[in-house]
């Protein structure tokens, strides 16, 4: 490996470490690096530690990686820079499970709290399924321009439905809405729990593919005489990319720009090269959405703010500036 | 290397390609031409497997292509499509290591030697090897195309499939990329089909061309044997003409416009002609058709202009193309619309004959100098001439001949003038025998290209006629005239 990537590697472990510490550490109640391993000189700490902040920096870490592996995947995928994992419209599939659950107050019995995210799954399963037969009926060899329209056809009809739920409901105005734009609060080792497998799964498929998608790159026909099995490759980065979504919507909300800012930021630090880009977006994502999680419930203590508005606050700027200076210093 | 057999399909129901079959032997480079829309593209994607055939069956090696996995095929055969833009930037070297995919598998798929290595040869063989560090972004689009034939290079597949390699290049980076690919079918035994709009490119690069027409092959073959002037207008509905190319032995097309620009009919008359104190100048307002032996602007070719230049005896002959070229530019005339010749003769012992003829007006003009006389059957037995005189003739048609009548034309004149010169009883004074001419004589055919057809020039034909009687006049006269301005 090359130097320049070692060192990209070992800045985004550090970052991580560095972002689960301050998300871990930093709140109403001060806890220092030693509860870590002790449990006795400060019991609430402890407490805290594990049984609050810890599950919800691990959560807010691995929606942030799903989110940021997804986006870069799809982008490759799709060669659209502007990709991310909403575009397939499965992240409204997730919406619509879960707004659906919080209008009409469902509870599913033995699970019950954990309705609303297995429903959003199972939306964000059932459309994906849609999407990809759909476009698949058009036209059987799967080409870029009709995934992307069919996932945007998809988007605005789920979006519809949502807002129709919205127009319609009375009390529970507050709770979608707050769950549309996102949350990683108040969830706990359990949701960390369900949401683990199909990360675990979504990026082992999305890792698989890495150099399959290098080559893809270069346009369907050109992977294919490299050796690609196009057809097949395509649909298992489509499955992981939809699951790794799916999974982060539903437990968090639709969190925005961070499927797109993390890939491009990545890309343009340290190149292309999926190989590197999947596992590097993977870390910096889960970083950035700790450190977005802990200024959105820091900065106007004791009320929190909604995730998916610090995300756009600190993506967009960040992203105009990287932006500008690149297209400056290349062009 | 490559069997092709029976193949039809498409797209959808409509079969764009119906029973189609060739050969490619190993080592061969083979272009694919045709009008657009006879499925040249489609055939190149059915032969790469990208699409089915619906019908027939694609062997290479010995093995249907379907019998190979597709890492398996990647390895003896790839595809390069047209020019394409990546969204993404990756640099040079990225890039070309694509070109090793088939050649990696397993898990954690580790980059070898080999890989290395044949990466850096394929971006030394496309001599992009010192951008290995650029981004492809900003490269040129000719440089682009030679990174992604190194990607292909790397594949190390030997069979090389291209669609139109050289769209959208300039001729340089076309010849560059072109030469490149050649270099190596003839020295690595690559084997290339190829794609191609340009017919001419075809013809230059390719060992085989395969003709098409709606879906069928028209013809195929080497490109003498395929690139046939009717074939290729029935087949392009267009009228072209082909010529041997100057270098190669390859035929080389050229389109002929069905644009009305002469809609009424331009002749030459004696007023073109005029005879001034340096040289006698023609001056057409239209180019004609010329083959000529001149000191500028030899050979065949269209020019609007002719003169004949009195020089002094003493002229420097060893920086004539220059100082021609200059005096040309002094005297308003453009060098690139004008032949020239030279002579010592004064224009004023020039002799200008016209003939009438049912198709039009034929000029002879001739100046004479046969002191440097000599007969050719005895040239050998002389070192060099040591005096000065020439013999320049122009013979100026108003007519259209076709080539051949212009090198009987020549042959004809050349004829009429040797006859003069015995008429003459011009000697060649080493030999002492009857002059057929002097040692550095000049003769312009030219035609107007308009009006009457003439096939042949010969000594019976309408033109030979005139041209032989013609020339042998005039001759006649300027050695008579010479002859008194010596006395």
């Amino acid at each position: 490996m090359k130097k320049s990537m070692m060192f990209a590697y070992s800045t985004s472990i550090i970052i991580l470490l560095v972002s689960i510490w301050l998300g871990v550490s930093i709140g109403s109640a001060n806890v220092p690096l030693s509860t870590l391993w002790d449990s006795e000189t400060n019991p609430s700490a402890y407490s805290i530690l594990w049984g609050i902040r810890m599950p919800r920096v691990v959560l807010a870490g691995l929606v942030g990686a799903s989110l940021a592996i997804a986006g870069a995947a799809f982008q490759g995928l799709l060669k659209n820079p502007l990709a991310d994992p909403y575009t397939l419209g499965i992240s409204s599939g997730a919406s619509v499970g879960a707004v659906a659950t919080i209008f009409f107050s469902l509870s599913l019995p033995i699970i019950g709290v954990y309705t609303l995210p297995l429903i959003g799954m199972i939306g964000a399963f059932i459309t994906m399924m849609l999407v990809l037969s759909f476009a698949r009926l058009i036209d059987r060899t799967l080409k870029m321009e009709t995934l992307i329209l069919t996932g945007v056809i998809f988007s605005s009809f789920l979006g519809a439905c949502i807002s129709l739920m919205i127009a319609l409901t009375g009390q529970q105005l507050r709770e979608i809405t707050s769950w549309l734009l996102g949350s990683v609060s108040m969830r706990g080792w359990p949701y960390v729990q369900m949401i683990l497998p199909f990360v675990v799964i979504g990026v082992v498929l999305l890792w698989l593919n890495r150099r399959e998608l290098n080559a893809m790159m270069y346009g369907d026909e050109r992977a294919q005489a490299l050796g690609v099995n196009v057809k097949n490759r395509k649909y298992a980065i489509l499955a992981g990319g939809s699951m790794l979504t799916g999974a982060a919507v539903a437990v968090s909300g639709t969190i925005g720009f961070v499927g797109l800012v993390v890939p491009h930021m990545t890309r343009m630090l340290w190149g292309t090269d999926h190989r590197h880009l999947l596992t590097l977006s993977f870390l910096n994502g889960a970083s950035l959405l700790i450190l977005c999680d802990l200024v959105s419930r820091t900065i106007i203590t004791p009320s929190e703010l909604p995730i998916g508005v610090i995300t756009a606050f600190i993506g967009a700027p960040v992203f105009s500036y990287i932006f500008f200076k690149q297209r400056r210093s290349r062009g | 290397m490559l069997n092709v057999q029976h193949i039809s399909g498409g797209y959808g129901n409509t079969p764009l390609l119906s029973d189609i079959s060739f050969h490619v032997e190993k080592g061969k480079m083979v272009g694919i031409l045709g009008p657009n829309g006879c499925g040249k593209s489609t055939l190149l994607k059915v032969i790469s497997g990208i699409m089915s055939p619906t019908f027939g069956s694609v062997i290479i090696d010995g093995k249907d292509i379907n019998h190979y996995s597709t890492r398996e095929l990647a390895r003896k055969m790839t595809i390069l499509p047209q020019l394409h833009a990546t969204a993404f930037s990756s640099t040079v070297r990225e890039t070309v290591s694509i070109g090793r995919y088939p050649h990696q598998s397993g898990f954690f798929s580790s980059w070898g030697a080999e890989d290395e290595r044949a990466v850096k040869k394929a971006m030394q063989q496309t001599g992009v090897e010192k951008y290995e560090d650029h981004y492809l972004e900003f490269l040129s689009g000719g440089e682009q195309q030679r990174v992604f034939i190194a990607q292909a290079l790397a594949q190390a597949s030997s069979l090389l499939l291209l669609d139109e390699p050289t769209n959208h290049l300039d001729i340089a980076h076309q010849k560059q990329i072109l030469d490149m690919i050649r270099r190596e079918v003839t020295k690595n035994k690559l084997t290339v089909v190829s794609v191609f709009h340009d017919i001419n490119l075809a013809s230059l690069y390719c060992d085989e061309i395969l003709l098409m027409e709606n879906g069928k092959v028209k013809a195929f073959g080497a490109p003498h044997e395929v690139l046939l002037e009717e074939q290729i207008e029935d087949v392009y509905r267009t009228r072209i003409s082909i010529k041997a190319h100057p270098e190669q032995p390859k035929p080389q097309m050229t389109i002929l416009p069905d644009v009305d620009e002469h809609s009424e009919e331009k002749i030459i008359t004696i007023n073109h002609l005029n005879i001034r104190e340096e040289y006698i100048e023609f001056k057409s307002s239209f180019p004609l058709r010329v083959l000529s032996s001149s000191v500028h602007n030899a050979g065949l070719g269209w020019y609007a202009n002719f003169i004949n230049r009195t020089v002094q005896p003493d002229y420097d002959i060893d920086h004539v193309h220059e100082e021609y070229y200059q005096y040309l530019v002094h005297e308003g005339f453009s060098p690139t619309n004008t032949v020239g010749m030279m002579t010592a003769v004064d224009t004023k012992k020039a002799v200008i004959k016209k003939y009438e003829m049912p198709y039009g007006e034929v000029f002879v003009v001739v100046t004479a100098g046969v002191g440097n006389a000599i007969d050719v059957s005895q040239s050998y037995k002389r070192k060099y001439g040591d005096r000065v005189g020439t013999i320049n003739t122009w013979v100026i048609i108003n007519g259209k001949l076709s080539d051949e009548a212009f090198v009987q034309a020549m042959m004809t004149a050349t004829e009429s003038k040797s006859k003069a010169l015995q008429h003459e009883e011009v000697y060649d004074c080493i030999s002492d025998t009857l002059a057929t001419g002097t040692p550095t004589d000049s003769l312009l055919i030219a035609a107007t290209q308009q009006g009457k057809f003439m096939q042949y020039g010969g000594p019976i034909t309408e033109v030979g006629q005139v041209i032989g009687r013609g020339v042998f006049e005039a001759t006649v006269e300027a050695i008579q005239t010479y002859r008194k301005g010596d006395s």
